[in-house]
């Protein structure tokens, strides 16, 4: 397989790679979608980010990659009876290409098995191989029906329930699902929508030294991958460092109830529905502050992130020119600024 | 289009050749252009300077994905006792190119594909039981034979391709005989390209201004420019990338996706370049000239020098095409399919390219005759294999809810327009807001002065959808006959792709223009009834909104004639009108 290219290489689009650290900080925030025209390096820093996520302790043995440490959600078949033996795997990165079947994505029948000998045995599918990680879906907008239901219904409850050719099977998947589209070609359900914790919006970079220093870097990484990497491995190492430590002080870091309050507020002011909203920028606010290794969450946390957390929130009013981006700016500065 | 010239057989040749060069980095070549034979001498001609053994193949068009990607062996994996993969035509071509015929017609899902396999290289399969990664470097040729500037390839793979080649209108004749660099020379090529730098900054930096200049806003258009230029001094025997190679490479690449023509190129063409602003981000001007060194303002001076002649007409097929959505024309999409959507059980059958075998159902249908057949019921030891015969394959089968389309024909004309107008965005946008989940397409055809026109193909982008209705224009004479033509026309396309299509006139039924354009009261209406008719005869449902302020006779007749549901709607009231065909799409099912 190629190299990926460098995350610390990428130039620019600080909200897009933002937005992907808080989201491998805090698992819980629910993901990223990342809306943005073609040649804006969507794919590119998705993939790169797998390169820099740090390793993960797991059950030895279990097909599904169990976390050892934990008690509940730990999957109902092997893995317990599997003596307390663990190893080391990378944090699982998976893409689903849109042609993946169905079958590829929840798990299916042994095919081996069931030729040789008739047997009946579940091969774990994408979703079991994402559990713990991160599951990528590049035109996310572009996805066949059945999948999208599909994958709804496991991101919600954090398990795949499969019941098909015969064979009765569940096993715990919770992973952070990233999705990247082009509004252009279609519009993602809006039940999809809300289940990304964070939506950004990417854009070409406008200023001929950026875009010379993306094509520059690009050329340099084309002619020499191993190369390239080298030169930025200490910059991503330092990443990866980054987003380790702010795992680790998560649970430390302590939330003003003023914080909670500002950000109550905003989401009233935005009208943004239910509570998905206002538990969002507080999370993201709070992994945010991990990642600035601060120890309290200040109002200009919840500035930073509102943006990547609400602006897919609102309630769309189609006749509505003004971009979800403009409002939420706007209702911050009249509520925080004055 | 543009004439033919010996000009463009250059470019095409030279993009032919670049390719030879370095299929992989380049990615492709769009060729526009129906299936003649120039376009069999340009195919020739990439065939014949590939490197030696190096693969060329043609991918059908309605390649299934376990031809195009790989997948199960189902006779191997039968024969075998396990599974057994096969390679797909991408992962076959490695090193080589694939041939994409009819291109214009390809699904967005297909060309989504396609462009990941591009952009990485390899394939990545996930099928039918198999993980595999097969290497992929392949360059492609899309053979696009579309004939509007709407119909054109997605615009997920025209992205990545390097080059546009235009062949229209040319004939075999026009082609040079066997000018430019042979096989041989572009062999050395390849093995030069490797060592191949740009000379200074001031190339990337210049190809990265006249991207600004020329409105190319993916960063993928400097990057394939770039390496066009590399191959290009690579062929040309050089190690240094030049300012001629970067000013070649611009024409080829930049040129093509150009969606604005630099003002100081072209200055006689002032007027077009507001109009293509206007839907362009307020901060895509060129920069200062004061802040770019002399070096690269010689390698922007000679780009501007060797963009093509014909680059306004590009920039208004570009303009015309950009807000497309992919695929909305695509392939037939088969959405009553026997391969994809929700299972429902499973058939007995012979197994067809696609089918999907049920494995359990099929074993369990062999089982009871094992022992005749002289094979072991429960595979007791290694070695004895469950003896399948054709009559136990059962294939699954799927549905897939079918989609439907609302076409609205609106009436541009006359002074009501306006108002009209608006009404009718207005419930678009309605229907929009909730068509994903209805699982509806709209599209927007007006008819006003001589003819009708499409305003919007059929989409599900909100985007797409708020920006094109934003500047529907309006005014002129009543063409009903020709807004009717226009509204069978798509409608009947819709349904060769499996959509239930709707038609929704919004028309006070004042026809003053007949086919072809000709003034004259009696003429247009007479026509209008004719294209009445045939509306009713295909079975299309329609909705007949009459918008004039008394209820006429007229539009009454109109109705009738298309088999329409007619409602006087004095007041065109986008709530009122979204409410009238909701209700008949919803009494349809």
């Amino acid at each position: 397989m190629r190299a990926a290219y460098p995350f610390s290489a990428i130039v620019g689009q600080d909200e897009m790679k933002l937005a992907l650290l808080i989201a491998a900080t805090d698992p819980g925030i629910g993901g990223v979608m990342v809306f943005g025209d073609r040649g804006t390096g969507k794919s590119t820093a998705v993939r790169a980010l797998a390169a820099l996520l740090p390793p993960l302790r797991a059950v030895m043995g279990c097909r599904y990659h169990c976390d050892p440490k934990a008690d509940a959600g730990r999957c109902a078949g092997d893995c317990g009876a599997l003596a307390g033996e663990t190893e080391t795997i990378p944090t699982p990165v998976v893409d689903l290409p849109l042609g993946a079947t169905e079958d590829r994505v929840v798990g299916a029948l042994d095919l081996e098995r069931a030729l040789t000998r008739g047997e009946k045995r579940f091969e774990p599918g994408l979703l079991a191989r994402a559990h713990r990680g991160f599951l990528y879906i590049d035109e996310v907008n572009l996805l066949e029906d059945h999948l999208v239901d599909l994958l709804l219904d496991v991101a919600a409850s954090g398990e795949n329930v499969v019941e098909r050719e015969g064979l009765s099977v569940r096993h715990p998947a919770r992973f952070v699902l990233i999705g990247s589209g082009n509004p252009e070609e279609g519009e993602l359900r809006p039940q999809l929508l809300d289940r990304f914790g964070l939506s950004v919006e990417v854009r070409t970079p406008t200023e001929l030294d950026e875009r010379v220093e993306v094509v520059r870097r690009r050329d340099a990484f084309d002619r020499d991958a191993q190369a390239f990497g080298a030169k930025w491995a200490g910059a991503d190492a330092e990443v990866g460092d980054r987003i380790v430590a702010a795992r680790a002080q998560l649970g430390a870091i302590e939330v003003p109830t003023s914080v909670l309050e500002a950000g109550s507020r905003l989401c009233m002011a935005i009208g943004s529905d239910g509570l998905r909203g206002e538990l969002t920028v507080m999370r993201a606010a709070r992994a945010l502050a991990a990642l600035e290794a601060a120890d309290v969450v200040a109002e200009s946390h919840v500035r930073q992130i509102a943006p990547m957390a609400l602006r897919h929130r609102l309630r769309r009013n189609p006749l509505d020119e003004a971009g979800s981006t403009v409002r939420i700016e706007r209702a911050m500065s009249e509520l925080f600024d004055a | 289009m543009t004439r033919a010239s010996p000009s463009v057989w250059e470019d095409a040749t030279l993009a032919a050749t670049l390719l030879a060069v370095d299929p992989a980095g380049l990615v492709g070549v769009a060729v526009r252009g129906g299936p003649d034979v120039a376009r069999d001498r340009w195919l020739a001609k990439v065939k014949a300077l590939l490197a030696p053994g190096a693969p060329f193949r043609r991918a059908p068009l309605h390649i299934e994905d376990d031809r195009l990607l790989g997948g199960l062996d189902l006779a191997a994996s039968l024969a075998a006792g396990r599974p057994v993969a096969q390679r797909g035509v991408l992962a076959e071509c490695d090193g080589g190119v694939v041939v994409l015929p009819m291109a214009e017609r390809i699904e967005a899902g297909v060309a989504a594909r396609l462009a990941t396999v591009l952009d990485h290289g390899e394939v990545a399969l996930e099928r039918d039981g198999l993980t595999l990664r097969l290497q992929a470097r392949i360059g492609m040729i899309a053979l696009d034979e579309g004939l509007g500037p709407d119909e054109r390839p997605p615009e997920a793979l025209m992205e990545r391709l390097a080059f546009r080649v235009d062949l229209t209108g040319l004939s075999g004749r026009d082609a040079p005989g066997e000018d430019g660099p042979n096989a041989d020379a572009v062999a050395a090529a390849r093995a030069r390209l490797d060592g191949v730098r740009p000379a200074d900054d001031s190339i990337i930096e210049g190809l990265c201004a006249a991207a600004i200049m020329l409105d190319v806003a993916s960063a993928r258009g400097p990057i394939l420019a770039l390496r066009a230029a590399r191959a290009h001094a690579a062929l040309s025997g050089r190690s240094k990338v030049t300012a001629e190679d970067a000013a070649v490479a611009a024409r080829l690449v930049l040129g093509a996706r150009a969606r604005r023509v630099p003002a100081e190129a072209e200055p006689e063409s002032a007027e077009d370049v507001p109009e293509n602003a206007a839907d362009q981000p307020p901060n895509a001007e060129p920069p200062p000239e004061t802040d770019i060194p002399s070096q690269t303002d010689m390698v922007i001076e000679a780009i501007q020098a060797a963009l093509p002649d014909d680059l306004l007409e590009r920039v208004k097929l570009e303009g015309a095409t950009r807000s497309r959505s992919a695929g909305t024309r695509g392939a037939g999409a088969d959405a009553k399919s026997a391969r994809r959507g929700r299972p429902v059980g499973s058939r007995q059958g012979a197994l067809r390219s696609g089918d999907r075998l049920n494995l359990v159902e099929t074993l369990r249908a062999a089982t009871p005759w094992q022992k005749l057949r002289g094979g072991g019921v429960n595979g007791a030891q290694d070695g004895v294999r469950i003896q399948v015969r054709r009559e136990d394959f059962r294939i699954r089968r799927f549905v897939q809810r079918a989609e439907s389309t609302t076409i609205f024909v609106v009436d541009a004309s006359g002074s009501a327009a306006f108002q009209r107008l608006a009404e009718a965005k207005g419930a678009v946008e309605l229907l929009l807001a909730k068509a994903y989940v209805s699982r509806t397409r709209v599209a927007l055809i007006a008819f006003r002065g001589a003819e009708a026109d499409i305003l919007l193909p059929p989409t599900r982008s909100l985007t797409r959808a708020r920006r094109r209705l934003a500047d529907l224009p309006g005014g002129g004479g009543t063409p009903l006959a020709s807004g009717m033509d226009a509204a069978l026309a798509l409608a009947l396309a819709e349904r060769g792709m499996d959509r239930t299509p709707t038609l929704v006139f919004l028309t006070d039924g004042r026809a003053n223009i007949g086919r072809g354009g000709a003034p004259g009261r009696r003429a247009a209406v007479d026509d209008a009834m004719t294209a009445a008719g045939r509306v009713r005869n295909a079975g299309v449902a329609a909705v007949y909104l009459d918008t004039s302020a008394r209820p006429r006779p007229d539009g009454d007749r109109f109705a009738r004639a298309m088999d329409a549901v007619y409602a006087p709607l004095p007041y065109a009231n986008a709530g009122a009108m979204f409410d009238i065909v909701d209700d008949l799409r919803g009494g349809r099912r």
